[in-house]
């Protein structure tokens, strides 16, 4: 993600709040000359808000979806702006450019808004330093703060910050780069936990989820899209869904023609896809009306999909050369034809999953007199308002996008397509609506993670060392393009640590969309190289942990361009930690439990994971416990969520374990959680999570913590039972979790 | 017309009584703490108490709980300090948030029955309720946490009379959680 600037692309404006206070606010820049300046004043942009009474209201920028983002980002403004955590209340923005960046996903949160958001309240605290000093008549740099107070020592003088916002919001904004920022020694709130600020309302069921919208007048829609993607609504008993009680409209929605298989699905362009729309008085109404709804669909070309031959068009393609070669380094086919090496061959299947968040896909949308209002739990709703704008030929400054907390995002929400459709509906029938889909719309029509399969083959010299590494990864997409997320991270490890690399890549068609998936690549790809290593250490003969700190040791080979590598001591700072914190090598388990061990580098943080199972002749599996080590940087911000951060992503790893979405003529064949489980809170193992600190910017925890544990279970497995997992899910080798 | 009494007040509705307790709840009485996740019964995302009784809520017909004392969310404390929903601040349990309301009558329902209960009793009690988010062990131990803190009987404010048998019919209870 692009890191917000906030010296470069937007100035500061502080405005006069009715009732006295003060307001903060960021304005791009070029809106504001585009526009002049006075427009930016007359839709005020309130990060900081400091009343009278001393009360300081913050703006979150991103949405909430789970990762605390509500704390993260007032956090750093309040440090800053030195204020007491318990005078902060937070709020909502509406998505606008003028909060700059609010992307919510990439674990770009936390490195996004680490400089810019402290940056924004130590601009605060100046101009009530500046305010307090002209005051008292006496010079800035004597005056201190504490806790939403400016101080004079020598003449004993304080006035609370309520006091000085009137005066403060007068004064021009200080340079950014000239702003000097607190010396980490005295933070008081980062590093410190503090309790989800919505914890009240959600523990008390008050409704500020998508879902809970509500608004006089507003109707329920439903909406059967085509089972598969591309395919049409050609007619349907609309008369008859009409005639049904409490129906007010039935409609088909043509959709848009899919413009390609690959492009088409991107944050910019969610797709509109066809469908029959029902409107009714009540969400059952509408909902029930669809067990009479008869649509004569047109499949288009995917009718036919299918995984089961998708699967063997794979494997006849890893037998042709490649179309593509992503790096190489070295030459591994003479390493291969030595006899002083002992080469291992695998093949790994990755399935396409769902993301099954719990509060299922909803917007509400009102369009009127030519206007549209939104609300909406995206993770990216600035595209998403753009997109609905040109989807209903308005002016993108008359659509407002109310940004609504959503239950669970992990990458869903990031495609705004039931915004499109919500925001359609509402014009076609000009009344506020509510679009919910049900579970089964949920796990039939989502932008999966794409399924692959990689043909690895590699080897290891008479010293135990890797000395080549061959992967043909047959994916998804279209001509030489992978799939939405569907590819290959450039630089993945153990890329720059093998002398002969060689990853190559073939692309068969697909007619499903997908999408990012928590830790979308890595989620995968660690599972396959890892559990692959695992393989090849025991072919050296050597421990797991000792052979992956041997990869890890050497001068790597150069980055090529756009590739993104890790730094071997930050990960080889975690291994130890993880080696050392799960006690690796020096316990004695009983018959049946063991160890594994796996890391991965994804979205600038270090895992390395331990996971202890316990496999019985059932091949039921307990995960009995999982050791995290990370570094994500100088600081843990809010050391509560950062430890449910990851012990969320190991859980959700090992849920990813047991699901599948699979294709026949051309539709999702799942539907609901019984057939694309998660794990219970039986089969959760105890989850000790530790954290390196490191002389590096804090970095984002939402995603990498998961990649790691899919390998690290399947490499205990293998330890337990001799059985290698190369085809996910577990169930297909016979195992699942106790 | 069918009668019920959802957090001590009495309420009418009118409408379609095959309609789900669930959209009842929220769309007709405007109680939009109880969640829809499933429909099916299959993650407790719904779950409220019929006459004490932990209920899926969004596949019971409102005609099932005719003349039912009903407990959601909303009616457990209107400002958060029954002992349950204390536990679950000090631990700071919530991620998304969206299946607590679910999970917190779930743990009300094992509390008021079993007031100290084992991990092994927490598990099988509360295995219908799906975190996406994976806040298991926090819930787990806020569970511990409100057993602690809490009087035996002041478990479950309302209702806390049980049901005079596990199924009823026309009322789909808790599915079986023994595997």
């Amino acid at each position: 993600m692009k890191k917000a600037n906030l010296n470069r692309r937007s100035f500061l404006q502080a405005t006069v709040l009715a009732g006295g206070g003060f307001m903060l606010g960021l304005y791009p820049k070029a809106a504001a000359l585009a526009q002049g300046p006075p427009q930016a004043v007359l839709v005020p942009n309130d990060f900081i808000r400091i009343a009278a009474d001393g009360i300081v209201t913050l703006t979150s920028r991103n949405t909430e979806i789970g990762q605390n983002i509500y704390n993260t980002l007032p956090m750093l403004i309040a440090e800053e702006l030195d204020v007491d955590w318990k005078d902060v209340r937070v709020v909502r923005p509406d998505a606008h450019p003028r909060y700059g960046n609010q992307f919510t996903g990439g674990s770009s949160g936390t490195p996004g808004n680490w400089v810019p958001m402290r940056q924004m309240g130590a601009a605060g605290r100046q101009m009530l330093i500046a305010a307090a000093a002209i005051t008292w008549g006496v010079v800035e740099s004597e005056c201190t703060t504490a806790s939403g107070r400016v101080m004079h020592k020598a003449s004993n003088r304080s006035a609370s910050y309520g006091e000085l916002a009137m005066k403060a919001a007068a004064l021009p904004a200080p340079d950014f780069s000239k702003l000097k920022l607190k010396d980490p020694k005295d933070y008081k709130i980062i590093g410190t936990s503090t309790v989800s600020t919505e914890i009240k309302d959600i523990v008390t069921g008050k409704p500020i989820f998508g879902i809970d919208v509500k608004m006089p007048g507003m109707l329920y829609a439903v909406m059967q899209r085509t089972p598969v993607l591309g395919g049409k609504a050609v007619s349907a008993n609309l008369d008859a869904i009409k005639a049904l009680k409490g129906v007010k409209h039935a409609f088909i929605i043509e959709g848009r023609p899919l413009r390609s298989d690959y492009p088409n699905y991107l944050f910019e362009d969610p797709g509109f896809e066809s469908g029959v729309a029902i409107v009714a008085d009540s969400w059952w109404a509408a909902q029930s009306a669809r067990e009479k709804l008869e649509v004569k669909w047109e499949a288009g070309k995917w009718g036919t999909q299918d995984s089961a031959e998708n699967a063997k068009k794979a494997v006849e393609l890893s037998k042709q050369t490649p179309m593509r070669t992503l790096r190489k380094d070295g030459d591994v086919d003479p390493v291969f034809s030595r006899t002083d090496i002992k080469a291992v061959e695998s093949q790994y299947h990755i399935p396409f999953i769902a993301h099954g968040t719990m509060e299922p896909q909803n917007c509400t949308a009102h369009f009127k007199d030519g206007k549209l209002e939104i609300w909406s739990t995206s993770q990216i709703p600035q595209p998403g308002r753009a997109a609905t704008a040109q989807l209903l030929k308005l002016n993108e400054n008359d659509v407002t996008v109310h940004m609504v907390r959503g239950g669970g995002g992990f990458g869903r929400r990031a495609y705004n397509d039931i915004m499109l459709d919500a925001a359609w509906i509402s014009k076609q029938i000009n009344a506020p609506v509510k679009l919910l889909w049900s579970r089964e719309d949920d796990i039939q029509h989502d932008y999966y993670r794409c399924g692959g399969f990689q043909f690895m083959k590699a080897a290891v010299d008479k010293d135990g060392k890797l000395v080549a590494w061959h992967d043909h990864f047959v994916a998804y997409g279209e001509g030489n393009n992978f799939a939405h997320d569907g590819g290959f991270q450039p630089g993945e490890f153990p890329a720059r640590f093998v002398p002969n690399y060689r990853v190559q890549s073939s692309v068969m068609g697909l007619g499903l969309k997908t999408g990012a998936l928590r830790a979308p690549y890595s989620n995968s790809t660690a599972w396959v190289i890892q559990s692959f290593i695992d393989e090849l250490a025991n072919a050296a003969g050597k421990d797991p942990v000792q052979f992956r700190l041997d990869l890890l040791t050497g001068t790597p080979l150069p980055l090529g361009q756009r590739e993104r590598g890790l730094d071997a001591s930050r990960m080889i700072g975690v291994i130890n930690l993880v080696a050392e914190k799960s006690g690796w090598g020096k316990r004695k388990l009983p018959k049946g439990t063991a160890q594994g061990v796996a890391f991965h580098f994804s979205h600038s943080g270090y895992f390395a994971e331990v996971a202890e199972v316990t496999v019985n002749a059932n091949k039921k599996i307990k995960v009995n416990k999982v050791w995290v080590a990370a570094d994500v940087g100088s600081h843990i911000i809010n050391p509560s969520s950062a430890e449910t951060q990851v012990q969320g992503a190991v859980i959700d790893g090992l849920s990813e374990m047991m699901q599948e979405i699979t294709l026949k003529n051309g539709a999702v064949v799942q539907s609901n959680y019984h057939q694309h489980p998660w794990l219970k809170m039986s089969q959760a193992p105890q989850i000790e999570v530790h954290f390196l600190k490191s002389n590096n910017s804090p970095t984002g925890l939402g995603e990498p913590a998961l990649p790691p544990i899919l390998p690290a279970v399947c490499n205990a497995i293998f330890t337990a039972t001799g059985e290698r997992i190369r085809t996910l899910p577990i169930t297909k080798q016979g195992f699942s979790f106790a | 017309m069918i009668k019920l009494k959802v957090n001590g007040k009495n309420q009418q509705f009118d409408g379609d009584p095959e309609m789900p307790l669930l959209w009842v709840l929220r769309d007709e009485l405007d109680l939009k703490g109880t969640k829809f996740g499933c429909g099916m019964g299959l993650c407790g995302a719904c779950t409220v108490h019929v006459n004490g009784q932990p209920t899926r809520a969004c596949f019971t017909p409102v005609s099932a709980v005719a003349n039912k004392s009903l407990t959601t969310i909303e009616g457990l404390s209107p400002d958060g300090t029954h002992p349950v929903q204390v536990a679950w601040q000090d631990l700071d349990v919530p991620q998304c948030g969206y299946c607590q309301a679910g999970q917190i009558m779930s743990a009300c329902a094992l509390l008021a029955k079993t007031p100290k209960p084992t991990d092994a009793q927490i598990d099988e009690a509360m295995n219908g309720n799906l975190c996406r988010c994976g806040t298991y062990l926090r819930i787990r131990a806020a569970i511990h946490k409100a057993a602690e803190a809490a009087p035996a009987k002041a478990s479950v404010k309302a209702d806390a009379k049980p049901a005079t048998r596990a199924t009823r019919a026309g009322t789909r209870l808790l599915p079986n959680n023994k595997k």
